[in-house]
């Protein structure tokens, strides 16, 4: 495809039946659930479950069709002796053209839903990164077995559980073990999980499930780690706590236990052999989801940033303050020459989180671009929505409106899915060449 | 669509340019610098790529169409070899971009020509002024009808190869709009003053012009009774200087990346420490944003949507962010960033100018 820039028509039509809950559905209960931390957001959530069960239709048959296409290369791989050459056959001409904009238009949502509010957003009902854990490694028949609950009856909610206390952006040094036990069959989970976003929703307020990383083999380090489909009402398993936050107060963020919490078998995602050397194909996965989930959080910070610009210049628009492009920049007051910063970071954000998506689409590498995006939409978020606290004087530091809100919320996106910190140090071992060795 | 691969195409005449800059700018652009004058054996090599004749439909003597976002991707290969050079380089297009842009047919078919054959066209415009609040749309110099006649009058600099010029695209406002008037070089009332001597891109010659009584037939206003409309030439501007300054800009970080790895301090190489690799990473990170905003822009052009905003935007981003990663680069090589044995000094200087050229430079 050549150099090209225009918004594909699927999306543009999908986007104004988003911004209608975006400024229906979702702005009118802000403040409220700001104040009030811990209730729901059932308007939102009715809303967005019907859409939500179509969509996750359509990926999990996607996922499902992948999947037995890599179950059949595997099984012929087998038996021809070479027992690893597992060629990933490239989708159907029509899945390719349905996939081919997904993540494109996926972005554009959340962009939409976080311009609406970053928190509620978050409330979203359906598999969520649990759910595309499932998809990404999962057998026909697990995907089946775990995924088919969010295209039918309830709002359901997955989650992904991955930080501990004492394991944050170090996620290889996780301390949640699991062990199996041959008499039953079964594994054992014992561990504490934290900051686990929709934790709560999944396990107890609905008949979800929660993507649990835990190590099988402590001394195998990252080849150790596995992921494990915990479901809601698993004896053992325990919400201890939800947070309370600066902002995304909407958001359900959980704190898990895991007590001698027994799960079947065929509840490991992927391989249960551990690998050490080339092997760390679970931790490496692990990684490789967050080539796809950057540029998420991405399109969310940059939601929140256009929604904080939006307000500043239309209320500055009022007191007569104008944006002007195309002046000579002496030209400019300094709250105009402001505005123009905001709305330029963000677009150059914004562009670098297309292009992300855009190769994710296209299936390819994308980890240096999804990086990229994040750590710039994670500071230029922060930086615009804190310009336009301080642009809106009195009131904006009030709570009569919603900015103040918007920098609490934003600051989020340059924090989770990796700190702004930990994706610089990636895009920078990425374009030195340099290994975590080289470059701590 | 939202998809970001050059076509074939582009990618041929993008490693055409990028191997010319690589051979030829790169090995004079110091000596040039120094010298304050662009080699003519270079410039001459350069014309014959032919990018501007690419540029001029087939009737007037060219073989392409205009393409903003073509020309976005080779400038960023020039300016990457050199930007004083390139400047040099892009001057007729000064004349040539608005002819074919604004023109007439009458206009077109009379000039267009000069600028598709093998000799470098002696054209040039003049449209900034001395004056430290500069603006375009509000120019000093004035053209005024009367009669058959406009009768311009005003002071220029930054004109780009004044001295040989022949022919002068003079920018001036006629009732307070901004207007462009050909002039020949020779026309009585054209002095070509003094040298100037900038900070910067000092291998390009750049001259004071006064216009006093210059008298053009009325016929040589661009874009006839039209006339033009500027904020569309500066919306073009933006998009060329963006692109040159990702070019600049590409360079200052690729020198600085490669020096960091192999600048050793207390033991390893400087860029195993966070301070000097998360430096080069927000470079890269700025870069390759500052190249979607231009490319944005130059897309937006050529399919004929407003792009007067995403342009500024852009160009307004890239003023910023050429500084930022041109400092940036001295800095990474400390001491030695300062001395002019490396190029890092002379980019640092360059990126200064790209927010003081708005409008001095189209392509």
């Amino acid at each position: 495809m050549p150099i090209e820039f225009k918004l594909p028509e699927s999306i543009e039509r999908q986007l104004r039946d988003v911004q209608v809950i975006a400024e229906h559905v979702m702005r009118p209960d802000s403040r409220y659930l700001d104040e009030h931390e811990h209730e729901r957001p059932w308007r939102y959530i009715h809303a967005m479950w019907p859409r939500m069960k179509e969509m996750e239709r359509a990926n999990i048959a996607a996922a499902k069709k992948r999947a037995l296409k890599k179950q059949e290369a595997l099984r012929a791989a087998q038996t021809n002796g070479h027992g690893v050459a597992v060629v990933e056959a490239p989708p159907a001409e029509e899945e390719q053209e349905r996939e081919s904009i997904a993540n494109l238009s996926l972005i554009h949502m959340i962009e939409m839903l976080s311009w609406g509010d970053a928190g509620i957003y978050l409330c979203i009902p359906g598999g969520a990164l649990g759910g595309a854990a499932i998809q990404a490694v999962g057998t026909p028949e697990q995907i089946e077995r775990f995924l088919t609950r969010y295209t039918e009856g309830e709002p359901k909610w997955g989650a992904m559980a991955m930080t501990e206390p004492q394991a944050g952006s170090d996620t290889s040094n996780i301390q949640t073990t699991a062990t199996f036990d041959p008499e039953t069959q079964e594994w054992i989970l014992n561990g504490q999980k934290i900051f686990c976003t929709n934790g709560k929703l999944a396990l107890e307020e609905s008949d979800g499930l929660v993507v649990v990383w835990a190590t099988v083999d402590k001394k195998a380090g990252r080849a150790g780690m596995k992921p494990f489909v915990v479901e809601a009402g698993t004896p053992g398993v325990v919400v201890a706590k939800v947070e309370e936050k600066l902002g995304i107060r909407a958001s359900d963020t959980a704190t898990i236990i895991f007590d001698n919490a027994r799960i079947p078998a065929d509840n490991i995602l992927g391989d249960a052999e551990v690998k050490t050397g080339v092997g760390d194909k679970g931790f490496k996965g692990a990684m490789k989801t967050f080539d796809a989930t950057r540029p998420i959080v991405a399109a969310s910070a940059i939601g929140v940033g256009r929604a904080a610009f939006e307000f500043t210049r239309d209320t500055l628009a009022k007191e007569g303050v104008k944006m002007e492009y195309g002046k000579p920049r002496w030209k400019l007051s300094a709250v105009q020459a402001d505005l123009l910063e905001m709305e330029a970071q963000l677009r150059a954000a914004w562009l670098l989180t297309l292009k992300a998506a855009a190769l994710l689409d296209a299936r390819r590498e994308n980890k240096l671009e999804s990086s990229m995006a994040k750590v710039k939409a994670g500071r230029a978020v922060t930086i615009v929505t804190q310009k336009a606290v301080e642009l809106l004087g009195p009131l904006g530091y009030s709570t009569e409106f919603l900015v103040e809100k918007w920098m609490r919320d934003a600051k989020i996106n340059d924090i989770y899915e990796g700190t702004g910190q930990i994706n610089t140090l990636i895009v920078a071992r990425e374009i030195l060449g340099y290994t975590r060795n080289e470059l701590k | 669509m939202y998809s970001f691969d050059m076509t074939p195409e582009q990618k041929m005449l993008v490693d055409t340019v990028h191997k010319y800059a690589e051979k030829n700018l790169r090995a004079v652009y110091r000596e040039a610098e120094e010298s304050k004058q662009t080699p003519e054996k270079v410039v001459q090599m350069g014309w014959e790529l032919g990018l501007l004749p690419g540029l001029i439909d087939a009737q007037y003597g060219g073989y392409g169409e205009y393409s903003a976002l073509t020309s976005a991707l080779y400038l960023e290969e020039m300016a990457w070899g050199d930007l004083g050079i390139t400047l040099h380089l892009l001057t007729p297009n000064l004349f040539a971009i608005p002819i074919a842009q604004f023109g007439t047919d009458q206009q077109k078919a009379q000039y267009l020509s000069m600028f598709c054959g093998d000799a470098f066209p002696r054209a040039t415009a003049a449209i900034v002024e001395p004056v430290v609040q500069f603006d375009p749309a509000e120019l000093r110099t004035t053209a005024e009808k009367r009669g058959d006649e406009y009768v311009i009058n005003g002071k220029k600099t930054y004109v780009p190869l004044a001295k040989q010029a022949e022919l002068f695209l003079v920018y001036a406002q006629e009732n307070g709009v901004t207007q462009a008037f050909i002039a020949p070089g020779n026309a009585s009332g054209v002095k070509v003053g003094k040298r100037v001597k900038l900070m910067g891109v000092q291998a390009l010659e750049m001259y004071e012009v006064e216009f006093e009584n210059v008298a053009v037939p009325k016929a040589n206003r661009l874009g006839g009774l039209k006339g033009i409309r500027i904020q569309r030439l500066l919306t073009l501007s933006r998009i060329t200087l963006g692109a040159l300054a990702v070019g600049v800009a590409r360079a200052a970080y690729e020198y600085a990346l490669n020096y960091a790895k192999e600048r050793v301090a207390f033991g390893e190489p400087i860029a195993h420490r966070q301070s000097i690799a998360f430096m080069l990473a927000n470079m890269r990170i700025e870069i390759e944003a500052t190249r979607l905003m231009v490319w944005e822009a130059a897309y937006k052009y050529d399919a004929g949507e407003d792009a007067t905003k995403a342009a500024y935007l852009a160009k307004t981003y890239a003023d910023k962010m050429v500084l930022e990663v041109t400092d940036g680069a001295v800095q990474v090589l400390g001491g030695h960033g300062y001395i002019r044995d490396h190029p890092v000094e002379l980019w640092l200087r360059n990126g200064r100018g790209f927010a003081t050229l708005d409008g001095a430079v189209i392509a």
